[in-house]
Order: C-alpha cells, then sequence, then structure tokens
C-alpha cells in the first residue's frame, strides 16, 4: 500500500510496544499522514486544501454537538432557541458564528480542492475511486448544509426547504408524494423540522466515515502531484512529516486568519438578513435564494425557463441541477488524456480558465433575482457548464497535443542532470 | 461509446438551454420589462456613522441610553422587543434598581390556571419586554432583530424613519416625478409615502415627527435626526448585544493566530531548507 521505501514504525519504548502489538493505532496513524507516507516533494500549495477540509469537518463537528445542547428543534422555538445561544449561552454567539461561517469556510476550501483536481487531473487512473468519493463527500456536504441552514427556523430557512422539497414535486406522478413524504405534511413544520435536525446531526458522520474511505484510497497509488508524472524513486518524495506537517501547519494557520476575520468582524456578511425574521408560512420573502455555495447550482436549476418537448421546464431544471454534480462522477472516463496535469495541455488550459470564469458567473446569477439580464446570463453560462465536460473534454483530450513531460518528479524540481543522459541533450 | 453517448446528453441540456434562450430572449424583445416604482424611486439608506460600526469601533452607551428612551416613548407603543430581557439593560449602563425601574413600568400578562384569568404583574428584571397587542392596521414587527433583519441595518432603520416625504411632486436624484411617470403609484389611504421602504409605501405613519419629542436628560438636542439616529444605534445593540465582545475577541485571536501563523512559516521553511524548489 506504500512505497518500499517508507520509513517503518518503530515503537519507541515499551508502553508503545505493548501497544502496537495489541492494537497498531499509532502505527496506522504513522503510516497514514506520518513519517510513514512518502509523498512528492513538489506539491505546491494547491494541495493544501485537503488537510483544510479534514480540519473544517472537525470544526463543524465539534461547534454543532455543543450548539446542539442549547438548541430546541421544534417549530414553536427554534428561531427563539437560536438567539438564546446568541445572548444568554456563555461564548455561544462565537459557536454559532463559528458554525455558520464554518460551513462557508467549508466549502471556500472543498470548492479549492474540486478545482485543484479538474486542473490537474486528479480523477484520472489509477485514482478514480478517491475521486468518485470525493464526489460522494461533496453531495453529502450540500445536503447536510441544506438542512443545517432550514434549523434556525428563518423565514429564508423556511422558504428554502420549500423551495428544495419542491424540487422532489417535479418529478413525474409521484413527485407530489415524494415531496409531502419528505416533509411529513403539506408544507414545511415541525416534522420536517426535526427530521432534518436528526439528518443533520447524523451526515456529518457519515461524511467523516467516506473521508475515511477517501483518504484510504488516497493512499493506495499515493498523492498526486503537479507534475502529474508518477513517483518513481525515494528521491521523489518526502515523508509526509515532517514536511507536510509543516506546510499544512502554515497553511492552516493562513486559512484561519481568514476564517477568523470573517468570524469575529463580518459573521452576517455571507448570510441573508432574512433568516434573522422568523419563518412565516404566510409571507414570501421578495427573492428566496440559497445560501453562497449553492449559487452556481441554482442558476442552472433556474435557467430552464421553457418546457423542451414533452418535459416541464421545472423538471428539466431539476434534472439539470443533479446532473451538472453526477457529470463528475464521469469524469474520469469523459477526459481520455494520458497527461494529467493542466501545466503540460495546452487547449485544454484555456478551457479550465473558461469553466472557473463560467462557474463564477453562474454563482453570480443564481444569488440574483430570477429577472432578465441574469437568466439569459445563466443560460449561455449553463451551456457552457455542460459542453466543458460533456463535449469539450471528451474532444480535446483526444485531439489535443500535450506538452513534453519532465522525466521525473526530482527533475522536475531540481533540473536535469546532464551528465547522466546518454546522449548529449539537445542545444537549448 | 461512452465520448458518443456524453456528446448526445451534452446536446441534449445544450438544446434545451437554447430553445429556454431563444424564448426569452424574444419575449425579452417584444415585451422588454417595464420599469417600475419601486425600481426607479426606491431609496438606498443614507450614509450614517455609528460609533460602532469600524473594526474597533464600540458602542456609546450614553447614545443607546438615549435610544432606549426613543424606542420606550415612541416606539414600544407598537412595537416588541422580545428577545431582550430587561436585565440586559445592565450592559448599556444601568445600574440594578434603574433596571427594576424600568421593568416595573412594564405590565407581564399572567395565565391564573385556576381561574383560566389573564391578569398582568409588574415587570421583574428577569423578565423579557412582553409582547404589545397591536389592534391597527398593519403588522408591527419585533424590533429585536431588524437591524439585523434589513439590508442596510441600523442606516437603513434611521433613514426609513427620517424619510418620510410628500409624494405629490416628489423627485429622484434623476429629476424624475414620481407621479408625473407612474400615476397609479398613489399611495393608497392609511399608507405612507417612504421613498426608503422597498415598496414606498409603509403602513407605519412617521414616528418621530418633530424636534424634542423625547426630553433627553444629557443635554444633547433632540432632533428628528438625532432621534432616529440614537435609536437606531439603540437597536443594533438589542440586534447585536455581544458585538463589542466579538471585536474584542476577534483582535486578540488575530494576533494569536499571525504570531503563530509566522511560527508555522518558519518552521516550514526550516524544514524545507534542504529541499531545493522550496
Amino acid at each position: 500500500m506504500s512505497f518500499p521505501w517508507a520509513n517503518e514504525y518503530k515503537p519507541a519504548n515499551a508502553l508503545t510496544q505493548w501497544l502496537d502489538e495489541k492494537l497498531p493505532l499509532p502505527r496506522f496513524v504513522y503510516n497514514a499522514v506520518g513519517a510513514g507516507y512518502p509523498v512528492p516533494r513538489n506539491l505546491n500549495y494547491a494541495w493544501n486544501f485537503g488537510v483544510l477540509a479534514g480540519f473544517c469537518l472537525m470544526l463543524q463537528i465539534v461547534t454543532g454537538v455543543i450548539l446542539a445542547m442549547h438548541y430546541a428543534a421544534n417549530a414553536d422555538v427554534a428561531f427563539n432557541s437560536v438567539e438564546h445561544i446568541m445572548r444568554d449561552v456563555n461564548w455561544g454567539w462565537m459557536l454559532r458564528y463559528a458554525h455558520a461561517n464554518g460551513a462557508s469556510a467549508f466549502f471556500v476550501v472543498v470548492y479549492a480542492h474540486i478545482f485543484r483536481g479538474f486542473f490537474y487531473g486528479s480523477y484520472k487512473a489509477p485514482r478514480e475511486m478517491i475521486w468518485l468519493l470525493g464526489v460522494v463527500i461533496f453531495l453529502l456536504m450540500m445536503a447536510t448544509a441544506f438542512m443545517g441552514y432550514v434549523l434556525p427556523w428563518g423565514q429564508m430557512s423556511f422558504w428554502g426547504a420549500k423551495v428544495i422539497t419542491g424540487l422532489f414535486g417535479a418529478i413525474p406522478l409521484v413527485g407530489e408524494p415524494i415531496q409531502i413524504w419528505l416533509l411529513g405534511g403539506y408544507a414545511p413544520d415541525n416534522a420536517a423540522l426535526n427530521r432534518f435536525f436528526s439528518l443533520h446531526f447524523l451526515l456529518p458522520f457519515v461524511i467523516a466515515a467516506v473521508v475515511i474511505l477517501h483518504i484510504w484510497a488516497l493512499h493506495i497509488p499515493g498523492s498526486s502531484n503537479p507534475t502529474g508524472v508518477e513517483v518513481k524513486t525515494e528521491s521523489d518524495t518526502v515523508p509526509f512529516h515532517p514536511y507536510y506537517t509543516a506546510k499544512d501547519g502554515f497553511g492552516l494557520g493562513v486559512f484561519l486568519l481568514g476564517y477568523c476575520t470573517m468570524l469575529f468582524f463580518f459573521p452576517n456578511a455571507l448570510g441573508h438578513p432574512d433568516n434573522y425574521i422568523p419563518a412565516n408560512a404566510m409571507s414570501t420573502p421578495a427573492h428566496i435564494v440559497p445560501e453562497w455555495y449553492f449559487w452556481p447550482f441554482y442558476a442552472i436549476l433556474r435557467a430552464f425557463t421553457s418546457d423542451f418537448f414533452i418535459i416541464p421546464a421545472k423538471l428539466m431544471g431539476v434534472l439539470a441541477m443533479f446532473s451538472a454534480i453526477l457529470v463528475w462522477f464521469f469524469l474520469p472516463w469523459l477526459d481520455r488524456s494520458p497527461v494529467r496535469s493542466g501545466h503540460f495541455r495546452p487547449v485544454f488550459k484555456k478551457f479550465y480558465l473558461a469553466l472557473v470564469i463560467d462557474v463564477l458567473v453562474l454563482g453570480y446569477c443564481g444569488g440574483a433575482p430570477a429577472a432578465e439580464p441574469y437568466v439569459m446570463i445563466s443560460q449561455i453560462a449553463s451551456i457552457y457548464y455542460f459542453a466543458h465536460f460533456l463535449i469539450i473534454l471528451p474532444i480535446v483530450s483526444a485531439i489535443e497535443r500535450p506538452e513534453a513531460l519532465p522525466f521525473s518528479i526530482t527533475e522536475a524540481v531540481l533540473g536535469k542532470d546532464e551528465s547522466a543522459t546518454l546522449a548529449p541533450a539537445a542545444a537549448h | 461509446m461512452i465520448r458518443i453517448i456524453s456528446i448526445l446528453v451534452g446536446a441534449f441540456f445544450s438544446l434545451a438551454l437554447l430553445w429556454s434562450f431563444g424564448n426569452g430572449a424574444a419575449s425579452f424583445i417584444k415585451e422588454p420589462p417595464a420599469a417600475t416604482a419601486e425600481a426607479l424611486f426606491h431609496q438606498h439608506p443614507k450614509h450614517y456613522s455609528f460609533s460602532s460600526d469600524s473594526a474597533f469601533g464600540t458602542f456609546d452607551k450614553q447614545q443607546l441610553q438615549r435610544g432606549f428612551k426613543v424606542y420606550k416613548e415612541v416606539c414600544a407603543a407598537c412595537h416588541a422587543l422580545k428577545q431582550v430581557a430587561f436585565r440586559d439593560l445592565k450592559a448599556i449602563g444601568y445600574n440594578d434598581d434603574e433596571v427594576k425601574a424600568v421593568a416595573k413600568g412594564f405590565q407581564i400578562p399572567v395565565y391564573n390556571p385556576a381561574t383560566g384569568e389573564v391578569n398582568t404583574r409588574d415587570g421583574l428584571p428577569t423578565d423579557h419586554f412582553p409582547p404589545v397587542v397591536y389592534a391597527g392596521q398593519g403588522n408591527p414587527p419585533d424590533l429585536s432583530l431588524i437591524t439585523k433583519a434589513r439590508h442596510g441595518g441600523a442606516a437603513y432603520v434611521a433613514s426609513l424613519l427620517t424619510g418620510y416625504a410628500e409624494q405629490e411632486g416628489y423627485k429622484n436624484e434623476k429629476g424624475q416625478e414620481l407621479l408625473k411617470l407612474f400615476p397609479d403609484a398613489k399611495t393608497p389611504d392609511g399608507l405612507y409615502f417612504n421613498p426608503y421602504f422597498a415598496n414606498l409605501n409603509i403602513a407605519m405613519p412617521a414616528p418621530i415627527a418633530s424636534d424634542d419629542q423625547v426630553t433627553y436628560t444629557d443635554g444633547t438636542k433632540a432632533t428628528v435626526d438625532q432621534m432616529a439616529q440614537d435609536v437606531s444605534a439603540f437597536l443594533t445593540w438589542t440586534a447585536e448585544p455581544k458585538l463589542d465582545k466579538r471585536k474584542q475577541t476577534g483582535w486578540a485571536v488575530l494576533g494569536f493566530l499571525l504570531f503563530a501563523t509566522t511560527l508555522a512559516y518558519m518552521a516550514y521553511r526550516n524544514i524545507w531548507a534542504g529541499k531545493k524548489g522550496h
């Protein structure tokens, strides 16, 4: 499961030796994220986000479990219990803001992690399983975040729950019964709030379990790297500890500086003011928008404004919104280029940049009111989104002529060793 | 095979989107969306500055007390403040006796299960501000969180309070006259014209109508603008009573993180020193 030159765990004293014989947990950690895991020596800062995502998950679980000690999942008191946390619970305001902004921070680092994967071809063989599990984690995160946003029982909580469960109502024939079954009623109320709380508490632990599988799958081929060239010799790698624990420690510090600036100085900047109004089934907010991390997908949902042959516009939008994420599952088989890293793919590089801009445009339109010109812009941007993954990537990977790859990771870092080459190098 | 299927699926979504785009563009050209009175005449909040605005700013307790006086004598007739307890007022500079006196001035409804009667008793410091029964037109919102529940926050509240205008002859900054462009936008009876309100017509009559409506005891001149700002500052506090502590904690946390991150950076450089390229 690792390279032959990986350091071997040696228990330092009688206690760890005893433990190693009975339950080799220290050995497991040593091999997973310690000196026993050889990692390519050329990872750049884009490789910091995996560890940061793991940190965010822990942060959300710790703050969330404490918040759950003070929160009451009952439609009559949920809103007031959140205010009770903000006012009367010791440091409750900090816990709640840490949790709410922690969700945003989690999505920031996970989006960075995903787009790093897009650029460096991290989804390609032999790492398909890591990628597939990653998409599963992302889907679970979206479900968890959505249900968490319902819990404060403000106006956006209520109407967000109504809109999102309403998506299931678009399914032909069985849609409406499914929606009622999901909500436990005709509209979001106590039954919905309670089950969302229950699932919101459960799913993070499911995420943690899939994260373990994600890391397990990672340790079989080992980490990818910015050149996309596989590890060949010991000189290509460094032990995870202390090299990457040190680098991740610095990355964590930078991340925390940004996160704590939001938490302590702009804690409501990413939220919607309407969620400080208690849920009211009789008053619809002027613009129902989800949290910012759903905006690109919300824009795709709303881009379908006309029925397409026999398919109603709403169903089309729901299909497209889910497909926009499900398409990531097929990515390893859509992009068939044998070259992993975008650095060496001149055509792909341009389309990747277009995708980044496209998703930002979609995000902007998803947060804007459902009016022109935003709808037309999101229609064009959605076309590019689907074309990028389903049409452009398969064609580009078939016709593109990649640039020359370095011979090895060591060569990429230290330069070519001219004395070691058999034939004289071509004149530069 | 995968390539053909994926291109077909991509074409399916693209065509459906093109169809939507075509229909949308056609109706956009045929009937461009008409300008609305709200879009042209709704005003963004005025620029007010409060002592608690900046990253180092703290509440001005004197102002919060004046704002509380405005709330108690003007707003409290219609608007509740149910998230706030009387004991919380100690945070804006009242002592125990003053808090008891304030609480006593409010009547708390008590249900007597033995007789089925609802009576009232004097408020205690542990009580929250009681609900306000309002029989008039409209639905006065609870004000506890109002500055967090509206875009623009305290500046919005102050702008709304001072923003009532005569609708007849009202012009926006472009010089367009509301009732000439939109004769139908005339404010209905029972509502009041206020361009800072989202749909321009609000059910609340101007609550702060004249100077010295509230008597200030600290020597500040009680102009309409001053009272509006004071009560907005007070409502910033009711919405976020831990604001000062939050920012104070924030600076300590950022200071520590800056120190720790610098150390982490030096450790990182030190460990990688032998590896070229880093």
